[in-house]
């Protein structure tokens, strides 16, 4: 299943001549996220400019921007779900993600959540989880999977973190929308990947479940590589990460919270001349 | 006063001469023309056949009919008198002198000896004939003529025909004469002549021609040429050749016209469904059905000018039945999608079920009303007929009209989308259905209207299908599976997508269909359609990016 | 030993019971009740209501096998006339093959089509179709081979909903051209027909249609339990979230296509069975069994029972062929309204079929009784429509 190409060497035949504002380690060794140079264009407009950006190992990251600066796209190249037009994806500084399709990378151990939460409504909460159980993917596998009481454990586990232990037989279409976000945070735990990209997660909680969500970031991060895409600035400022401003496709600037907000570029992205 | 009377005799001598010379002419003429005719009646067929080519060598065309009426069977001896009659009927004959035309009232056969004709007569008569019209005002006579002189086996008539052919001005006319005078030489003895009939017939590259030259360039069963001279075999061969690549482009153009012909039906067919499919993106399985009451709109208003309008008017009736159609077939798809359709939006399959429910509803209807058997629908005047646009390339006039309105029903809906203030909140509604409510525009009254326009659009193409094809409550079923097949081939939304579509796979189809008859060819395109989906799997102008996804 | 204790755990004991009874009702009531009662008895099941239970039963399992695919994967397949007759097709081909030298012209080889066609040897596509454990292999491989190849390509390209119903229905209708064809080799227009005898018996003969109509009961019996297995499974449960978010299955890391796929050439075996059981009850198979029309109304039979759920496409499958026989004996003009007409109020008013709304009649009635505070699942429905 896991195809694992040899390391790529263009980073060293080829030093990136674009001059990005910001550019950070440009080197993928140790890094568990590397994109370098990647476009993307959708008849002619350039959703994705020449963006590089590197996650370390163990690393949260915060990503922001304006609307249309990329975000999204980003994650669609990540997972597989889009195919950039030129420019290297390489996760764990060894797989080229553009050759594979989404199966085959959320199989490596990258999990996606999706802006507007998408549960499997006709599903039970419970069984919403058990699909994402870390196990073998195959049809055949799964035509005769058999659940053991240890993958049950696993789930209740899982079930107590997000607080949904006694709902676990309503079908998830029922739960409300906060929960689902939380159902589908359950599900990426589920598939203990290394990387997890969750796409605005905190959109349309309300504070208290936002501070939750907050902390149960932070909790899990402590295992993996996270990296969140929010507009909420509070929300942001919770997490406490370094944090990467997109915009027009490439990265504008980086730094902790506190840098980004000053930075004027930033500012007059936001706020406009 | 002696003067006076001298010129007035004088005078009078000069009238009485030209009188005077003038009937003894005509007498003269009047003899060998009486003459002839007599010979008709010799007893032997040498005689007969000298006098048939005497006749036509005469040039007076008062011997057509009687010549005619000879190869016929129709020229009698009266018995009485002996006079040589022409005779018309069967039982109960109408004689006509032969040699003066007058009418002598009616015989039976027992009064009358038959002159009898062989073929070979009948050749004569054909060729003397031929001889007589090729002077005849009329061109269609003297196109028949120059066709029937080919049998004419008298040395002078190449350069009779000659002759025509340099007087004469109707292209139809001279192509048959060059053919009969090409025929005629090739079988001459003299190579020269041959030659020249090939160079004659250079410019024209016609199937005869190319039947008339092959043989030159055969061999015989013993291995020897059909033709001994080589020079006339290569300007044989460079002919043949030549014909071949015009025939070869001929049916080229035409199977391009009837490509584009069926394209045009397809087009037709689909336009509606790339308003309703393409922009509504609801799946109408009854679009055939649409089809096909506008198809049976144009019986009934075709069967109310038969009954109600003067027959010089009927010719309208088609004009008639454009805006009927439209408003029968635009009326039940408002009626569907404020009925049933609306209701399902946004759950795709089961609009397909229900739609297919309607179709079924509807062709039972149109069975119950009007019976299950065909129905006719004759074209009025001005569509019947066809013109020759090259030799050998004949296209009819309904097929023109056909692609011609096509094309009229995509321009009128791209201008009506493009400019028109319905077209535009038409365009608003699909891009952004609550934006454009926010905004005042009454989106199911807009949604109702664009599957009424659909569905009015789709009534129109039956008027034009009525004119191609049978009607029968089964028409629609016949289409709904290639319109389809033309939106998701030529790009969902798009209509320049449908245009592309349904050109392509009409040209398509037909030049499939001559290596693959016509079934296996509609299968080959299916197949080639599920394949090029793997390629484009939104057609050939298809929206990309994000804006695809939604 | 998995899959027994799995299909033990299939159902609940009293689900076990309904199942058994009805097996053993149609099974072994119904030909007793044929065989033993004179004609003249209230309770006599004529042979003909036999055949056509027979031709119910073998319509319950392409009604099934649609489900398999639409009601669990979400793939509205309009091709499912296509399985059923290439099916129907193997099995006409073992039959004709049967017949031996009591065609009209007496060919020990050819069928009496290929004779009258003026054809000299029989195509190799007929070759082995003499041998019944050959035939009955093919029953299962050509419509699964279809699907296969079918699938892949329509899969893997991602076409889905409306799309993947347009391509269906188009390769149904290529093949109904093609199968029209007397070139083909499939008796063209009139198909194939006049079967003598089947495995040595008579096919005309009461018994051979009694020991069909069981074998087509068993059969829906096992395909029922296969099908069960397979939707209660994990891979069901992949199969109905590829329905409602199709691309969230991928990021989970499962291949959608392979899913599909597999669903798919299922469904288009039982179909090929449920066709292959048909023909000999019926006695011909010929093209128009791949009109599209036809392919459509076995949606509509899934429709009608209550998609999504096994025993509703059984149960639409009876119903509306049971409708249809009344009404092309009583009122054949009024058959293609009242089936338009069930097109249109099931989607409208019946989207769960007859068994999502007994269901909802059930659940109304249970809170009537006792008003439950947690009536979730109810909750849930309530929630999609």
């Amino acid at each position: 299943m896991l195809r694992a190409s040899t390391a790529p060497d263009t980073a060293e035949l080829e030093p990136p001549v674009q001059a990005t504002p910001i550019r950070t380690a440009r080197q993928p060794a140790g890094s568990i996220l590397y994109l370098d140079g990647v476009s993307v264009s959708f008849d002619g407009f350039k959703a994705l400019n020449n963006l590089s950006l590197v996650i370390n190992k163990g690393e949260m990251r915060t990503i922001i921007g304006p609307n249309g600066a990329g975000k999204t796209t980003m994650m669609d190249v990540i997972t597989g779900k889009t195919k950039p037009d030129k420019g290297d994806v390489l996760f764990n500084a060894e797989v080229d993600l553009t050759k594979l399709d989404e199966a085959k990378i959320a199989n490596l151990g990258i999990g996606r959540k999706f802006q507007k939460p998408t549960v499997f409504e006709h599903l039970t909460v419970f069984e919403n989880l058990e699909l994402a159980l870390k196990t073998e993917r195959g049809t055949f596998a799964t035509l005769f999977f058999h659940l053991t009481g240890q993958q049950a454990k696993r789930i209740d586990e899982i079930l107590g973190v997000i607080g949904l232990g006694d709902r676990r037989k309503e079908k998830a279409g029922a739960l409300s929308h906060g929960q689902k976000q939380w159902l589908e945070i359950g599900m990426l735990l589920m598939q203990e990947g290394q990387l997890l990209l969750l796409d605005e997660p905190v959109a349309g909680m309300t504070d208290f479940e936002t501070e939750t969500t907050a902390s149960l970031l932070l909790e899990i991060a402590r295992d993996r590589s996270i990296v969140v895409v929010e507009h909420d600035m509070e929300f942001v400022r919770a997490l406490g990460a370094k944090v990467t401003v997109l915009h027009e496709g490439s990265v504008l600037a980086e730094g902790s919270i506190d840098t980004v907000q000053a930075d004027h570029r930033v500012i007059e992205v936001y706020l406009g001349r | 006063m002696a003067t006076f009377m001298a010129a007035f005799m004088i005078a009078g001598l000069v009238v009485c001469g030209i009188t005077l010379g003038a009937f003894a002419a005509s007498t003269a003429r009047a003899d060998a023309y009486t003459d002839a005719i007599a010979g008709l009646a010799s007893p032997g067929f040498a005689e007969k056949a000298a006098a048939i080519e005497a006749l036509g060598r005469l040039g007076d065309s008062r011997a057509i009919p009687v010549l005619e009426a000879m190869a016929d069977n129709q020229l009698y001896t009266r018995k009485a008198d002996g006079r040589l009659v022409t005779g018309s009927g069967g039982r109960d004959i109408t004689l006509t002198d032969a040699a003066t035309g007058e009418a002598l009232g009616p015989a039976t056969s027992r009064d009358l000896t038959r002159i009898n004709a062989n073929n070979a007569i009948r050749t004569a008569v054909g060729a003397a004939v031929g001889r007589l019209q090729i002077g005849d005002p009329d061109p269609a006579k003297r196109l028949a003529a120059a066709e029937t002189m080919v049998r004419s086996e008298s040395p002078d008539t190449v350069p009779l025909l000659r002759d025509a052919l340099a007087r004469e001005q109707v292209e139809d006319v001279r192509a048959a004469l060059t053919l009969t005078l090409a025929k005629l030489s090739l079988s001459s003895a003299d190579p020269g002549e041959r030659l020249t009939a090939i160079k004659d017939l250079s410019s024209r590259l016609t199937p005869e021609v190319r039947a008339l030259v092959t043989p030159l360039t055969l061999t015989k069963p013993d291995g020897t040429f059909a033709e001994p001279d080589p020079q006339i075999r290569a300007a044989a061969t460079e002919l043949l050749g030549r014909i071949d690549t015009r025939l070869m482009l001929t049916e080229l153009a035409l199977n391009l016209f009837q490509g584009i012909s069926l394209g045009s039906v397809l087009l037709l067919a689909a336009i509606g469904l790339a308003i309703t499919f393409g922009v509504m993106g609801v799946i109408n399985m009854a679009h055939g059905e649409m089809i096909m009451l506008g198809a049976y709109t144009t019986v009934v208003v075709q069967q109310a000018f038969r009954e109600y309008i003067p027959a010089e008017f009927f010719g309208l009736y088609l004009i008639i039945s454009i805006p009927a159609a439209f408003l029968v077939a635009g009326a039940v798809g408002v009626a569907m999608e404020r009925g049933i359709i609306r209701f399902l939006y946004g759950r795709p399959l089961e609009t397909l079920l229900a739609t297919w429910g309607i179709s079924l509803m509807l062709q039972q209807l149109v069975r119950a009303i009007f019976g299950a058997p065909n129905k006719e629908v004759s074209n009025p005047g001005w569509m019947t007929g066809a013109v020759e646009a090259m030799p050998g390339m004949v296209l009819t006039y309904n097929r023109i009209a056909i692609i011609v309105f096509a094309i009229m029903v995509l321009a009128g809906l791209a201008a009506l989308l493009r400019y028109t203030p319905f077209g535009l909140q038409m365009r608003a509604v699909t891009q952004n259905r609550s934006m454009a409510s926010a905004m005042g525009i009454r989106t199911g009254w807009v949604d109702a209207m664009t599957f009424g326009l659909g569905s009015g659009i789709a009534g129109v193409a039956g008027v034009a299908l009525s004119q191609v094809g049978n009607v029968s409550p089964n028409l629609g079923q016949g289409y709904i599976v290639d319109s389809f097949m033309v939106v998701v081939f030529g790009g969902v939304g798009s209509l320049w997508g449908v245009l592309a579509g349904a050109m392509t796979l009409g040209i398509f189809n037909k030049f499939l269909e001559p290596y693959a008859g016509a079934m296996l060819g509609k299968i080959l395109i299916l197949v080639f359609i599920i394949l090029f989906i793997q390629k484009r799997p939104r057609g050939l102008f298809a929206l990309k990016g994000r804006a695809a996804e939604a | 030993m998995l899959l027994m204790s799995r299909l033990a755990s299939l159902e609940s004991r009293r689900g076990w019971q309904v199942f058994l009874i009805l097996l053993v009702l149609t099974i072994v009531l119904v030909p007793v009740l044929n065989l033993t009662l004179p004609p003249e008895s209230p309770f006599h099941v004529p042979t003909y209501m036999l055949s056509l239970l027979g031709k119910y039963l073998c319509f319950a399992l392409l009604a099934l096998s649609l489900d398999l695919i639409w009601g669990y994967a979400g793939a509205l397949s309009l091709g499912h006339g296509a399985f059923f007759a290439l099916g129907g097709y193997c099995m006409g081909m073992y039959l004709m093959r049967q017949i031996g030298t009591r065609g009209v012209y007496g060919n020990p080889d050819l069928p009496d089509f290929m004779v009258f066609l003026n054809w000299t040897e029989l195509p190799w596509y007929w070759w082995g179709f003499d041998q019944f454990w050959f035939a009955a292999l093919m029953v299962m491989a050509v419509p699964a081979l279809l699907a296969y190849v079918l699938g892949w390509l329509a899969f893997r390209s991602r076409i889905t909903g409306v799309y993947f119903s347009i391509i269906t229905q188009a390769m149904v209708f290529a093949l109904m051209l093609a199968f029209f064809r007397n070139e083909m080799g499939f008796g063209g227009n009139n198909g194939l027909t006049d079967f003598k005898e089947i495995l040595g018996f008579n096919i005309q003969a009461q018994g051979t249609r009694i020991g069909l109509y069981v074998a087509s009961a068993v059969v829906l019996a096992l395909g029922y339990l296969i099908s069960r297995f397979i939707v209660t499974s994990k891979l069901g449960r992949v199969l109905m979230a590829i329905r409602d978010a199709e691309s969230r299955v991928r990021f989970l890391g499962y291949s959608v296509t392979n899913a599909k796929l597999f669903v798919f050439t299922v469904s288009a075996i039982l179909a090929g069975i449920a066709g292959a059981l048909y023909v000999p009850q019926v006695g011909i198979i010929n093209p128009s069994e791949m009109s599209p029309g036809n392919s459509i109304e076995i949606a509509v039979w899934v429709a009608v029972g209550g998609r999504g759920t096994l025993f509703g496409a059984i149960i639409g499958a009876f119903t509306v062929n049971g409708a249809k026989s009344f009404f092309t004996g009583a009122a054949p003009e009024f058959w293609l309204f009242f089936l338009g007409a069930l097109f249109i109020v099931c989607t409208l008013f019946l989207p769960q079929g007859i068994v999502g709304f007994a269901a909802q009649m059930r659940a109304r009635i249970a809170r009537k009784a006792t008003p439950a505070p947690e009536e979730v699942g109810n909750a849930a429905s309530k929630h999609r429509a």
